[in-house]
């Protein structure tokens, strides 16, 4: 009941934030050079035409007058009609949204995955020889741009060894699956770096607080306190860092689903800008901020789950 | 910076001894904020030597690009196409007949400049909103994080698409979309830490002492608390360096032919199975430049944490 009312409470606040959003990218997107009428009609502009066109799509209104009109379409969930496409913004997201939200999906599995086994080996090994390779290895993951270590492994995985699909998305359930192998990894990688630096200083220092020697005093099992005890209290800090990164993968996307032919919305997003598609600009960057939004109420959730001092519906400081 | 509560100390509040005893922790306060001259920084930290090797390599090469290569980085030869890395073409030649080492050589500044220049606004601006947000709190601290909170509802990426979608491409573009997308990392770090300054000792001493809003920010607080955003910033080099070059890898942001290592990657794309060397090589340069920023970084946290 009590976190029914938090969650409610959150996504209440949410709501705020992502008029703002609205507001701006609709602002940002009148200030665009050249106006969508002149896009669709290209390089033979008939004054008629263009007019037409004009008073067709509501662009002779006033600025506050357009916002309305948009602002009511859009709580109706009506995003416009794409110029290039010529088809529903909405209808064009909704399939590229669930490419995007599983390639980010499998990214956050592959980075919880690896960075927890090795950042806890990192902290409990410190100053051993397998702390040192995996510090190494994160390093050069944090320096690595992530377009390259996408181009290295088509190289090596897609084209050398031919074991996973170079590009494309796929017709069926396991084949999306096996083109997400790749670009996921890709997307994994520096977050994978990030997080096993991050676990490995939260283990040093977790190991050195009092309640872990408290632990071993009332003679618990190495495993209880490695589990209850060292990795429970390791990962609180690791879990708004993992949202942050999942924020970050969304960045990331954008490039990845262009190097790997991926039709998300991060790839619509880019044709959108390059062919002054606004509708669908518009579309795609609002469809961003919810999915931030959502990770960002997930991740306070988790972070309450996992320490119980953090009492739900507190103010924040 | 300690931060338990001296009870002792509030309990006589008095004038004239407190007074004393804040004269003193003030001054300690402005003394801690000095460097330690003991051990030279770069024996204190191996990460920091390196690094800064690494880096200074690179300044180099910025600076002397004529030092690293004889060519000429417009110069294109149609009979040398698509040639693989040899003793005259160290990176092998493109598509164009471009040679690809001194188009990377002569990309070493404009790559650094966008890293830089990225950063030193949205650092300043940050951390000095984050500091007034923290000192001040109340009203100016809410809307400072209102605002902050709708910058960080987008992904840094796509918000920085969007400004490029409206200022259009350029190196000058580029860059004011990275100012607008960096500052909010710095305003949180100073902020967090202002908030837990601002109930120091010496802070409190300051105040007891009549010292002016201004004075107690820049000189008691501001040297206390900016050693993470100025960690943070190494890696945001890095970062910047990696979103410029990625916008350009999307076609979005240096244009070409200018030589640039995002777009000299993205050149290779279509290559990847005949010529690759056009792709991995330098973006290996790359991960050699992160890897120096990267170090100077952890180098930067070693030693300012060992102050603690």
């Amino acid at each position: 009941m009590k976190s029914l009312r938090y969650l409610l409470k959150r996504i209440l606040q949410m709501i705020p934030v992502l008029f703002v959003a609205v507001v701006v990218i609709f602002l940002l997107m009148r200030f665009l050079p050249g106006d969508s009428a002149l896009a669709t009609l290209g390089d033979k502009i008939d004054p008629r035409a263009y007019e037409a066109i004009k008073e067709e799509r509501g662009l002779n209104a006033s600025i506050p007058e357009q916002f309305a009109i948009y602002f009511s379409n859009l709580l109706q969930g009506d995003m416009g009609t794409s110029v290039i496409y010529n088809e529903k913004v909405s209808a064009l997201i909704g399939t590229r949204m669930v490419t995007t939200i599983c390639l980010a999906l499998i990214a956050t599995i592959f980075t919880v995955l690896i960075s927890l086994p090795l950042g806890y080996l990192a902290g409990v090994k410190r100053d051993k020889p397998a702390d040192a390779v995996i510090r190494v290895f994160a390093l050069i993951g944090l320096s690595s741009p992530a377009f390259w270590v996408g181009l290295l492994l088509l190289i090596v995985f897609g084209v050398q060894l031919k074991l996973l699909p170079v590009s494309g998305w796929g017709r069926s359930w396991p084949a999306h699956f096996r083109a997400l192998i790749l670009p996921g990894m890709t997307l994994a990688f520096s977050s994978i770096a990030v997080l096993i630096r991050n676990i490995r200083n939260n283990v040093i220092d977790v190991q050195e607080a009092d309640y872990v020697d408290f632990g071993r005093s009332k003679g618990l099992s190495n495993w209880a306190i490695s589990t209850g005890y060292v990795l429970r209290n390791a990962l609180i800090p690791t879990v708004t860092l993992l949202s942050l990164r999942i924020i970050g993968m969304l960045s990331g996307s954008v490039i990845i689903e262009n190097i790997f032919g991926l039709p998300g919305i991060g790839a619509l997003l880019v044709q959108a800008v390059t062919g002054r598609d606004y509708a669908v600009v518009q579309g795609c960057v609002i469809v961003f901020v919810i999915i931030v939004l959502v990770v960002n109420v997930i991740t306070d959730f988790l972070y309450s789950v996992l320490d119980h001092r953090i009492q739900l519906g507190g103010d924040e400081a | 910076m300690s931060q338990s509560d001296d009870k002792g100390f509030k309990a006589d509040a008095t004038p004239t001894p407190a007074g004393e005893a804040a004269a003193e922790l003030a001054a300690t306060a402005e003394e801690a904020s000095q460097p330690e001259k003991r051990l030279s920084p770069f024996r204190r930290s191996p990460s920091l030597l390196v690094g800064t090797i690494i880096v200074a390599f690179f300044v180099l090469m910025a600076l002397f690009p004529q030092l690293f290569t004889s060519g000429d980085p417009y110069a294109l030869d149609g009979s040398q196409m698509l040639l693989p890395p040899s003793a005259d073409h160290l990176m092998g030649t493109d598509n164009f007949g471009y040679d690809i080492w001194t188009r990377v050589v002569y990309a070493t500044s404009l790559d650094l400049i966008i890293g830089v220049a990225s950063v030193s606004l949205p650092f300043v601006v940050g951390v000095l909103l984050g500091l007034l947000a923290g000192y001040y709190g109340g009203k100016l601290d809410s809307i400072i994080m209102r605002v902050l909170d709708c910058f960080v509802a987008f992904p840094f990426m796509v918000l920085a698409i969007a400004i490029v979608a409206i200022l259009g491409s350029g190196v000058r573009n580029l860059i004011i979309a990275m100012w607008v997308v960096s500052w909010p990392e710095y305003t949180r770090l100073v902020r967090a830490e202002v908030l837990v300054a601002k109930q120091s000792e010496y802070v409190q001493a300051a105040k007891t002492l009549g010292y002016s809003d201004l004075r107690i920010m820049f000189r008691h607080i501001l040297p206390n608390v900016i050693s993470s955003s100025v960690v943070y910033a190494a890696s945001d080099v890095v970062m910047c360096i990696m979103t410029g070059a990625g916008m350009s890898f999307l076609g979005l942001g240096v244009p070409q032919p200018t030589p640039e290592w995002g777009a000299i990657i993205s050149g290779g794309k279509s290559f990847i199975t005949t010529a690759p060397w056009i792709s991995i090589l330098p973006g290996l340069m790359m991960a050699v430049v992160g890897l120096g920023l990267s170090l100077v970084g952890d180098g930067l946290n070693d030693l300012l944490r060992t102050k603690d």
